[in-house]
């Protein structure tokens, strides 16, 4: 079995600059890890499998290689769990508000 | 480095070699006007695309709240400009409007811009508006692969408008990047910095004037702007003089992330702004023409009265405020001059008009509860208590009443000295003239006698100092 067909929404990921390659004078977090990127677009090749070297076609219809990562990738940023430092912060000046 | 300025005029359309006028000099209005658009001009093509022409609303309750906490007589009046209502959501419409029309009528097949926030999507928005391609490339992940949320969010927008999105990992490589997507694309350098992107901004400090005008009689007594770059302040504060309100105090305000390295991998995810921060607004305003493009029209040090900082958490604090008192639920762009508003209103007479003029969407990543959780998990430490005892990158303290909001002013001559400084350090061995000090003057809204003073103690220093060193 496949992971994905041609013209499955996928992302491929490249590593642009290995550590050796990156500017100098960059903080040690930096300059001590590759410089990485993510693109999403539409499979080209018949067929891969996470991992593989493949060829996407991206939203403006320019052709893009790079190593196959996620077919489908979701969203995943969200609302946050409700937070108790701001959770009372209306009632709080609309209390203040009322007895002024 | 001569390919570099070769790809870069070519993917502006324009020669800044010839507005250069020294090694320091350059003709400022000139390289502005050189596109060829007047602020009516900007006007109508941004009516074209439903850009601007945004509600200015004035914000009684918050304003209410103030007077409760402020001396006798003080607390003066809160307009808002809501540029959420631009089509993209943020006021970043109005710079990318400009620009895109600008690439479509030099013929450009697309456009590309380096951005982390709310300009990608506008460019995307406005491409799509003139059938132009769009490239936008973020900074988004750690080398964890954790992504901050609110830069998450805008990946969503611009793919939401059909760009092509580069998610990249941190680094200040990104500009290398953009210069080979240039180079491989042929497309328009929509970057932030340009003439056009600039022009786009006037409208809105015209608006603002011209609003306050027709409502009140009179201009504004203070505009608050949220300030990175420099292109918000500089491009409100020549629509404010281009509409006639001269005698309004422009305040840049940003939140305080001092301590926190830019370029640092460890320290991308231990902030909860992803822009209108110190990191951007102190080193623009000290180095404009670090940027993307050979001259950076925005140049916020010409036109900054006061510059303020805010913390994080008293951000958050009055993002509450503007939801729960105004009914307006808003991201943390403009959130941040209005926290700045709430401090400087209390300084200010009852009857005065002080006018934040942005505010930009909210969406998941971008609301309090999303980075608060975010920057628990990367072990920030959130609590109520005194927002002066906050630690960028340690803790976030949210405060337990609204009279603990303050701004604490940085010195505009250190940022000014700073600048002249810099500036004649990296013309090193070249011989000022008086026009080149007239334009660091009028660069750094300085007077010719400060030029001069500053100019010489750093002439003065310099020996003492290869004396030190035994050179």
């Amino acid at each position: 079995m496949t992971d994905a067909k041609r013209g499955d929404f996928i992302q491929v990921h490249k590593v642009i600059l290995e550590p050796d390659q990156r500017m100098e004078g960059l903080p040690p977090s930096t300059k001590s890890v590759p410089y990485e990127c993510w693109i999403k677009g539409f499979l080209i090749d018949e067929k891969a499998n996470k991992g593989d070297k493949v060829r996407i076609e991206t939203f403006i219809g320019r052709e893009i290689s790079g190593t196959m990562d996620l077919v489908n990738p979701v969203y995943e940023h969200n609302f946050g769990a409700p937070q108790r430092e701001i959770l009372p912060i209306g009632n709080e000046v609309k209390r203040q508000l009322k007895e002024k | 480095m001569a390919r570099k300025k070769d790809i870069l005029n070519k993917a502006t359309g324009i020669d800044y070699g010839k507005f250069e006028k020294s090694p320091i000099a350059f003709d400022y209005e000139k390289l502005m006007n050189s596109c060829g658009y007047s602020l009516e001009d900007v006007q109508e093509i941004f009516l074209q695309t439903g850009v601007g022409k945004t509600p200015l609303i004035e914000l009684r309750n918050l304003a209410r709240l103030i007077r409760s906490v402020s001396p006798p007589g003080k607390g003066c009046r809160i307009y808002v400009k809501d540029e959420a209502a631009n089509p993209s959501g943020s006021f970043k419409d109005r710079r990318a409007a400009l620009s895109v029309y600008h690439a479509k009528k030099l013929g450009y097949e697309g456009v590309v811009t380096a951005s982390s926030g709310n300009y990608g999507a506008a460019v995307a928005s406005q491409a799509d508006k003139w059938g132009l391609k769009a490239i936008v490339l973020q900074e988004v992940y750690d080398s964890r692969r954790v992504g901050q949320p609110e830069i998450l969010e805008k990946t969503r927008a611009c793919e939401a408008y059909g760009a092509e999105v580069w998610q990249l990992t941190v680094g200040p490589e990104l500009f290398y990047i953009m210069l080979r997507v240039l180079e491989d694309t042929g497309f328009f350098s929509a970057s932030l910095y340009v003439p056009t992107s600039v022009l786009g901004i006037e409208t809105l400090g015209y608006e603002v004037a011209n609003q306050i005008l027709e409502q009140e009689g009179r201009f504004p007594d203070v505009v608050l702007i949220t300030h990175a770059g420099g292109g918000n302040v500089t491009g409100t504060a020549r629509g404010l003089r281009k509409a006639g309100s001269t005698q309004t105090t422009v305040v840049g305000v940003s939140v305080d992330l001092r301590g926190l390295h830019m370029a640092s991998d460890s320290d991308f995810n231990r902030k909860s702004f992803t822009t209108g921060h110190s990191g951007f607004g102190i080193p623009f305003l000290i180095w404009p023409d670090r940027t993307d493009v050979p001259r950076n029209c925005a140049r916020g040090l010409r036109y900054l009265d006061r510059y303020a900082l805010v913390s994080q958490g008293e951000v958050f604090y009055t993002t509450e405020l503007l939801a729960k008192l105004e009914g307006m639920e808003r991201g943390p762009a403009g959130n941040t001059s209005l926290a700045g508003a709430i401090a400087i209103a209390k300084e200010m007479d009852k009857d005065q008009i002080l006018v934040v003029q942005e505010t930009e969407y909210t969406a998941a990543g971008k609301l309090p509860s999303s980075q608060l959780t975010f920057a628990k998990e990367n072990g920030i430490q959130v609590r109520r208590g005194d927002p002066r005892e906050n630690t960028p990158g340690e803790s976030i303290i949210i405060p337990e009443r609204v009279d603990q909001i303050a701004v604490e002013d940085f010195s505009m001559d250190k940022i000014r000295q700073s600048y002249i400084e810099k500036v004649i350090k990296t013309a090193e061995g070249y011989g000022l003239t008086e026009d080149d000090e007239r334009f660091l003057a009028e660069d750094s809204k300085s007077s010719l006698d400060r030029v001069r003073e500053v100019i010489h103690s750093s002439q003065t220093i310099r020996p003492n100092r290869s004396q030190e060193l035994g050179v």
